[in-house]
């Protein structure tokens, strides 16, 4: 009963949720505490979904519903998941109540429509990740830029509006051309369904449809790789999570679009996409040095964020298109490490701005003196993300740049760049915010270390760092079932490196 | 309720009244209205004139449902046609109708003393706008235009102590007139052509191929005539003016009910009359259609004026619904259909919310003057949110599949290109709605301003909630709008069977 309707449970019940919470009392903190358990809620009834997976099923799709929702066009309401949406969904249910838990006291005005847009942003991510019908999948695609452009622009720093017009245009328009695709698609086949568009798309490439086959895979790639997002295309990246507040900035890049690449484009287009697949790799490869050099001038903590945040998504991108096994392995597992590592960032930063006002580095300096337990948990965290053994990143990027030298030896050499740079960005940082002689501006403002909530938040994700970076076989399991059979050629084998990494774990 | 797909030739008698009986008990209410207004003491309200006048609306509502029960068929010498096609677009006249008068019950309380003519104009202008959508005889066409364009003239100048009112209701009446007379001309060309003025007679004739050219220029001069009606560019100039100074109500009601009817017409002559003609307007149409979606969003883009902006949207909607005329029969009337019920739904709204947050004096017309209006009337910022949304196209709501369909009806006839030229229009127009939306949620509000004294109405908030489910219901379950929309346009496929039934006066003795 349970396994036919979880999905729909989980996607429904946090609409509703935005719904009770516009109704609640405005004052107290009655919207935090009903939207912390009902994300609670959410997260135990996603685990039911890796209790109950099949780990032997390696083709189609678990926790499968198919009704119809609309006769003409065919549009049926197909949910499922399989090893990689799986993760995902457990991912957004993660992340949810600690984005509630760190907005606790950062939102205090308009607080009701923070927490009811987060939730609908919730149930837009979950839609993005379950849907199996292509519609079903735009609609909730479409969706998912409503809220987050609302929360940036209203929860904004200073130009949240700005910010947030930019980002819902970069979005939009970009899925109004994919939405042409789509409809293309539906009058060549007469239907929306991921698995029978696989099986009529077959062979289409040499086909009298080739050429329309080509324009439309390029314009779903396009849309997706502007949310990624992949550059040149991250325009709106640096004011999007240098205005986002902390809650939006977790989930802001990153996944959403990662994943509709893997399902959407390679899964869907594999042909088309084995040919973009050198330009891919080639962006990634840019996207990681790119963003890692402008995060080493950055002076703004939020900005570096987003510029490591380009930098880490562009290793995925790297992964997915490099087409072997061990690196698309890599890059869904990427996917999960990076969105907890970064979320460990920006929450941290948060706690920062909380406390101190500002990003800006040069007010900041010896902090650690002051707030020793800050200090700790920011520094395990950026361990985490410039990829140190044991911990989660390392071994996503291992698989990753393994995996990828492979078939693209030197443009992965270079791209191993972007490591060390990572490690200089990071570590800089710290040196300058938490070391030396504390600033002025930190002298002159006595301020509490990380208290209970904080610490709530950001302890499930140190564990899940360094659970990721040594027992990753627990997540790469159902991963390593699904991912490797979306490339386009799929004789890719495991590699030497790969079963090393396998067996040291 | 089952939307009947074919036009029977049976012989049960349909009373000729049935086939009008929506049009009917518009037209005895209105004139209830006007009789009973003139007993009323001058100073006691009105109000309950404009409950009258909704209840009438209800009743041709039903009445309109009931129709469907009818075999499709002819009456009155074969001028007036009711049928699945008919019923849909009279339910969504019906509905603006309805909503309007529900926001408007209190538009003008206090304001003005000709409150009862307000409702009485407002029916009698929906019983010209659905007469025009069951009219299959282009005379026909022309008398219901003139009743309904009449009274939206007068409904346009109805702030009568304001400059900008009785401007707009001159220019409206000026470029309205000059816009029938072509269509009028249009239909003395068509005659000349054909010998008739009957759409199916028509068709015929349009069929044997006799005098193209002749034909060409009559349903260009028609094209005209109703291109004015729904602001299509290039005959759009007059739009932002009119809506500009015309009562808020009212733009929302002038903004989709003539349209709708307009383009129920334009779908007769064009898929009914000029169905063998295809090659000779579908270019036509082509060329409006990106016109007024590239005119009318660019123009939006530079507007700070909300109703002139809201002006230039409606007209880069009317090209959005053109793009479904360049479909093949069957897809792109019910596309088209499905267009205008969404379009009206969401347009109303945002048409209401701003006559309730301007009031009768329009004092928030300014973009500025929605900076920080969500802190103070949530519900409100709340609801025209939902609507703007849905003018943007987002999933779940009617301008997202009244867009799905208008655009999939294009590219399954291989207008491609049109498509990534709407859908990239669409792009641009999301900027102009989110500016509003950015005003209203993401500014805070200007500092001393004095507290307001609006407060919602039942009957308003009654309205505004009926919009608000109908853009959420039309976006998640379209299925039964869809499928009236499908029978509707299923009727056109038989037209040349009922044409060649027989002649209009056998109807009229059954």
């Amino acid at each position: 009963m349970l396994n036919a309707s979880i999905l729909t449970w989980l996607t429904l019940l946090p609409a509703l949720g935005a719904v009770v919470v516009l109704l609640l009392p405005r004052r107290g903190r009655a919207p935090q505490i009903f939207s912390l358990l009902l994300t609670l809620f959410l997260f135990v009834l996603a685990l039911h979904l890796p209790a109950h997976f099949n780990y032997h099923q390696q083709q189609g799709f678990q926790y499968e519903l198919n009704v119809p929702w609309i006769s003409n066009p065919a549009i049926h309401y197909h949910v499922g998941v399989d090893g990689l949406s799986m993760w995902l969904v457990v991912l957004v249910s993660f992340l949810a109540p600690l984005g509630v838990l760190i907005s606790w006291r950062a939102i205090e005005d308009r607080k009701s429509e923070f927490y009811a847009l987060l939730l609908l942003q919730q149930t837009a991510m979950y839609g993005v990740f379950i849907a199996l019908d292509l519609l079903v999948y735009y609609a909730f695609w479409e969706l998912s830029i409503v809220p987050l452009a609302l929360l940036i622009g209203m929860y904004g720093r200073k130009n949240g509006r700005r910010a947030a017009i930019q980002f819902f245009l970069y979005a939009f328009i970009p899925s109004a051309l994919m939405l042409v695709g789509m409809l293309w698609l539906y009058a060549q086949t007469g239907t929306f369904d991921l698995v029978r568009l696989q099986q009529q798309l077959h062979g289409w490439s040499t086909g009298a449809h080739a050429t329309g086959l080509w324009f439309t895979s390029l314009a779903f790639l396009l849309a997706f790789a502007v949310k990624v997002p992949v550059f040149p295309l991250h325009g709106w990246l640096r004011d999007g999570i240098g205005e986002a507040p902390t809650a939006v900035a977790m989930i802001l890049a990153g996944k959403l679009g990662l994943y509709s690449l893997l399902r959407w484009h390679v899964a869907l287009f594999p042909t088309e996409a084995a040919h973009v697949a050198p330009l891919m790799v080639a962006l990634g490869a840019i996207g990681i040095l790119y963003g890692a050099m402008l995060a080493l001038v950055q002076t703004d903590l939020k900005r570096l964020a987003a510029y490591a945040t380009l930098s880490a998504v562009s290793f995925v991108v790297l992964g997915i298109y490099a087409f072997t096994t061990a690196s698309m392995d890599g890059a869904a597992y990427q996917i999960l490490n990076e969105s907890i590592s970064a979320s460990a960032f920006f929450m941290l930063l948060g706690i920062l701005y909380e406390r101190y006002g500002t990003y800006d580095m040069a007010q900041l300096g010896g902090i650690a003196a002051k707030l020793p337990r800050l200090a700790v948990l920011f520094v395990i965290t950026t361990l985490a993300l410039i990829g140190l053994p044991a911990l989660n990143n390392f071994v996503g990027e291992f698989l990753i740049l393994s995996g990828s030298f492979q078939t693209h030896a030197r443009i992965t050499a270079v791209a191993t760049l972007g490591v060390i740079f990572a490690a200089a960005y990071m570590l800089w940082m710290v040196q300058r915010v938490f070391y030396g002689a504390p600033s002025e501006h930190v002298m002159a403002l006595a301020r509490p270390d990380v208290n209970w909530r904080e610490r709530a938040a950001i302890w499930p994700t140190i564990v899940l760092m360094v659970a990721m970076g040594v027992a990753s076989m627990y997540w790469m399991h159902a991963i390593d079932l699904t991912v490797p059979n979306m490339a386009p050629n799929t004789a890719a084998t495991h590699t030497g490196i790969y079963v090393w990494v396998a067996s040291t774990r | 309720m089952i939307p009947m797909t074919t036009i029977t030739t049976s012989a049960i008698p349909v009373s000729p009244a049935l086939r009008i009986l929506p049009e009917i008990l518009l037209t005895v209410t209105g004139v209830l209205v006007m009789l009973i207004e003139s007993v009323l003491a001058p100073n006691t309200s009105r109000k309950p004139l404009g409950v009258m006048a909704i209840l009438g609306t209800l009743a041709a509502l039903a009445a309109s449902l009931y129709q469907l029960q009818l075999p499709a068929g002819t009456a009155f010498f074969g001028t007036v046609q009711s049928d699945a096609f008919s019923v849909f677009f009279h339910l969504v006249i019906g509905g603006i109708v309805l909503v309007t008068l529900l926001v408007s019950l209190d538009y003008f309380e206090g304001h003005t003393s000709y409150v009862g003519e307000y409702y009485a104009l407002i029916l009698f202008g929906a019983v010209g706008m659905m007469l025009m959508t069951s009219s299959v005889e282009l005379l026909m066409v022309f008398i219901s235009l003139e009743i309904s364009s009449i009274s939206t003239y007068i409904l346009a100048g109805y702030r009568k102590r304001s400059a900008t009112s009785p401007e707009a209701s001159i220019k409206y009446f000026l470029l309205g007139s000059f816009a029938t007379a072509f269509f009028l001309y249009g239909i003395a060309l068509c005659f000349g052509a054909t010998g008739s003025t009957n759409i199916y007679d028509i068709a015929k004739g349009v069929a044997s191929g006799a005098s193209p050219l002749l034909l060409t220029v009559a349903f260009g001069m028609m094209l005209i005539g109703i291109g004015f009606k729904v602001s299509l560019a290039p005959f759009h100039v007059w739009t932002p003016d009119v809506y500009e100074g015309a009562p808020a109500p009212v733009v929302g009601l002038m903004s989709t009910a003539p349209k709708a009817a307009a383009f129920a017409v334009l779908l007769r002559i064009a898929y009914g009359a000029y169905g063998t003609m295809t090659h000779v307007w579908m270019p036509l149409i082509w060329m409006l259609a990106v016109l007024s979606m590239t005119i009318g969003n660019l123009g939006a883009l530079t507007q700070h004026n909300v109703k002139r902006m809201l002006a230039y949207s409606s007209i880069a909607h009317a090209g959005y619904l053109l793009v479904a005329f360049t479909a093949l029969a069957p897809m792109g009337i019910a596309a088209a259909s499905f267009y205008t019920a969404a379009y009206a739904a969401m347009n109303v709204g945002a048409f209401a919310i701003i006559s309730y947050l301007s009031g009768y004096d329009e004092a928030r017309t300014n973009l500025g003057d929605y900076a920080g209006i969500a802190r103070r009337h949530p519900m409100a910022a709340a609801a025209l949110a939902v609507f703007l949304i849905s003018l943007i196209g987002i999933p779940f709501t009617a301008g997202f599949f009244g867009k799905f369909y208008v655009f999939t009806a294009a590219i399954n006839s291989g207008n491609a290109w049109l498509a990534i030229l709407g859908l990239l229009n669409s792009g641009v127009a999301a900027f102009y709605y989110l500016r509003l939306l950015g005003q209203m949620y993401m500014l805070p509000q200007e500092a001393g301003l004095a507290p307001d004294t609006i407060r919602a109405r039942p009957s308003f908030v009654l309205g505004v909630a009926i919009l608000v489910i109908a853009v959420f219901a039309l976006g998640i379950f379209p299925n039964s709008a869809l499928r009236l929309a499908r029978a509707g346009a299923a009727t056109f496929n038989v037209q040349h069977r009922i044409a060649a039934a027989a002649f209009p006066v056998a109807r009229f003795e059954r």
